[in-house]
């Protein structure tokens, strides 16, 4: 079908052509989710780099879960939270492959908080993929440890209060401060300009792997339409008004070179 | 004595066997009674003899995971705990099984429920062969009765979790673990290559392949079903092909003893002790405790008076024994437990009042 769609445009009018090492399979993302935008730069930059046959993918329990089902990588599936142990017997044991996870913030910064920060302070060589987006997404729209002060989600229908529960937490900002990561940086994929400045930042985690200097944190930043129960445009806007002030855009920890 | 045998510690040994059968890792968290296992592979650095990856994890359920990933990218590794340590692990074992990867995992029993004590207990066989984590699966189980069988059950294990793709447990516990018998061990076997390893396994994808995915996720009712089968029949081929038993006195035996491994050394004793009373017993000792050895234990109840399931346990494989026996000779069940080790004369009291003098 794509080849097909492909076709009917002549060579010299194809301004954007879908990378290779994304599958043809019609992704079950939301319209407007992040999840698929931030999929699509992880497979270009692997097509880019022509790394796809020594590149293993981590997926999470989330949304993401069936990231397998759209990257066309080797890729194993983990228990929620589990990631980043997978990924660091993977990489223990084939150090020349490169391997990278890929979760959202109950994933990362609730179940498999201990998996995160052993990972970020071992400095495993491997690239993390950690999508913000405040909310569990896939089991409809619980209070994530992201969530901000005063959101409502459908744990916290009067919105969430701090002295009951807890602070949403800037786990990227955590990891920075440990000595095994390498390149943290937090980065958003809503509009056009962001999503160039994060297909950058996604190059550079995997191109740091090789170095051998730690872990490569990427943090986006996203929107939950559907848990959010609000339409695109206005999640967009939300985000912006309210996620990055909170989870402000930009590196967070640097290499020296 | 052979020059080729050396006196070690169970745990010991079965480290020692897992560097030597070419295993490409061990993940662990340390625990009493099992901390040697690590303890002697971070000191032999095998990762200078073989390439073996030896790593001390943050937790238990790290470590588990840390198998799942190994082991989808199709290297042999392992982890070895105890009892509260394998709780942990359910979950990931569960994952394990149905994602259908072949690891090892070895669980030195120690006494429960809860943090329990430290002392040999025979109490997990429930957890070990019925399942343990969420859904319908179950381990291969082997059950080593002496620090030869601690070696020579780990390239075993690999073996036939290799063959079926499906996690094997090593069941044994605090005293086989801890204790010291001569040992000998088989010349080092070299880890596979990376043209070795399974063609399904998650080494990157090659152009001429399709990706591969290692999950245990498939949201379509009927699709899960027929995995679901998949798995069944791949149990019943088990229970065809790998049982494992041994007997011991068993040709005019009147009263039988199963028991499995530190039970049934104690019980070897205590056949000894009972026929020198005039009591015609025999041992039959199970070395694969899933598959059960039920075809023969049923063939023995045809000629047996009765049977007495001996365990560190308050009786749970005496209910293997039971459906086995089903019902045609009295089958009863003698234990001590929470960390107590029953002494032959025991054992021979037990048989005598539970079965003899009715």
């Amino acid at each position: 079908m794509a080849e097909e769609k492909l076709n009917i445009i002549s060579e010299e009018n194809v301004v954007y052509k879908k990378t290779k090492v994304l599958t043809d399979k019609p992704m079950h993302y939301c319209p407007g989710c992040g999840h698929s935008t931030l999929h699509r730069i992880i497979a270009e930059v692997i097509e880019e780099m022509g790394i796809q046959d020594k590149t293993i993918g981590i997926a999470p329990v989330g949304c993401a879960v069936f990231m397998y089902d759209y990257i066309d990588v080797d890729s194993q599936e983990a228990a929620h939270g589990r990631a980043p142990a997978l990924a660091t017997a993977i990489k223990r044991l084939m150090p020349d492959r490169y391997v990278f996870t890929y979760q959202g913030d109950g994933d990362l910064a609730a179940i498999g908080t201990a998996e995160t920060i052993h990972v970020c302070n071992r400095g495993e060589n491997i690239t993390m993929f950690f999508v913000n987006n405040g909310i569990y997404g896939m089991t409809g729209g619980q209070m994530a440890p992201t969530t901000l002060t005063g959101m409502r989600t459908s744990t916290t229908p009067y919105g969430r209060d701090d002295s009951l529960m807890g602070h949403p937490i800037k786990i990227t900002d955590l990891v920075a401060q440990l000595p095994g990561t390498y390149y943290v940086t937090r980065q958003a994929v809503h509009t056009p300009a962001y999503v160039r400045r994060t297909k950058k930042a996604v190059r550079k985690a995997f191109e740091y792997q090789m170095r051998g200097k730690g872990v490569s944190f990427v943090e986006v930043v996203s929107n939950c339409n559907s848990g959010w129960k609000m339409p695109p445009v206005q999640a967009v806007k939300w985000l912006d008004e309210n996620m990055l002030p909170y989870y402000p855009l930009g590196d967070i920890k640097v290499p020296e070179e | 004595m052979d020059e080729d045998f050396v006196l070690m510690k169970g745990n010991e040994a079965l480290a020692e066997a897992a560097i030597r059968a070419g295993v490409d890792g061990y993940f662990g968290y340390p625990i009493t009674p099992q901390s040697e296992v690590m303890e002697y592979l971070t000191a032999a650095r095998p990762w200078e003899r073989t390439g073996m990856v030896v790593f001390q994890a943050e937790s238990e359920v790290a470590a588990i995971n840390m198998l799942y990933g190994g082991a989808g990218a199709g290297k042999r590794v392992m982890t070895s705990s105890s009892s509260p340590g394998i709780s942990l692990m359910q979950e990931g074992i569960s994952y394990i099984a149905g994602a259908e990867l072949p690891v090892v995992i070895v669980n030195i029993v120690r006494g429960g429920p809860g943090l329990g004590t430290i002392q040999p207990a025979q109490s997990d066989y429930f957890q070990a062969t019925k399942g343990g984590g969420h859904g319908d699966y179950h381990l291969l189980v082997l059950a080593p009765s002496s620090v030869q069988e601690m070696a020579d059950f780990v390239e075993l294990a690999f073996d036939l979790a290799f063959k079926y793709r499906n996690p094997v447990m090593i069941l044994s516990d605090g005293a086989i673990g801890q204790m010291m018998e001569k040992v000998k061990f088989k010349p080092q076997k070299p880890r596979w290559r990376d043209d070795e390893l399974p063609e399904w396994a998650t080494t990157g994808k090659k152009p001429d392949r399709e990706r591969n995915i290692i999950t245990s996720l498939d949201l379509d009712p009927y699709r899960q079903e027929r995995f679901n089968r998949h798995l069944q029949e791949k149990y019943r081929k088990m229970r065809e092909e790998e049982v494992r038993f041994e007997t011991f006195q068993t040709e005019d035996a009147e009263y039988l003893l199963v028991a499995y491994g530190t039970s049934a050394r104690i019980c070897q004793k205590a056949v000894q002790l009972a026929r020198e009373e005039g009591i015609r017993a025999g041992l039959l000792r199970p070395i694969t405790l899933y598959p059960f050895p039920e075809k023969e234990i049923a063939a023995l109840a045809g000629r047996v008076k009765a049977m007495l399931s001996v365990e560190m346990s308050a009786g749970q494989m005496v209910e293997d024994v039971r459906l086995a026996v089903n019902g045609r000779v009295p089958v009863e069940h003698f234990g001590r437990f929470g960390g107590v080790v029953p002494s032959p004369e025991e054992i021979v009291e037990a048989l005598k009042q539970k079965l003899i003098n009715d």
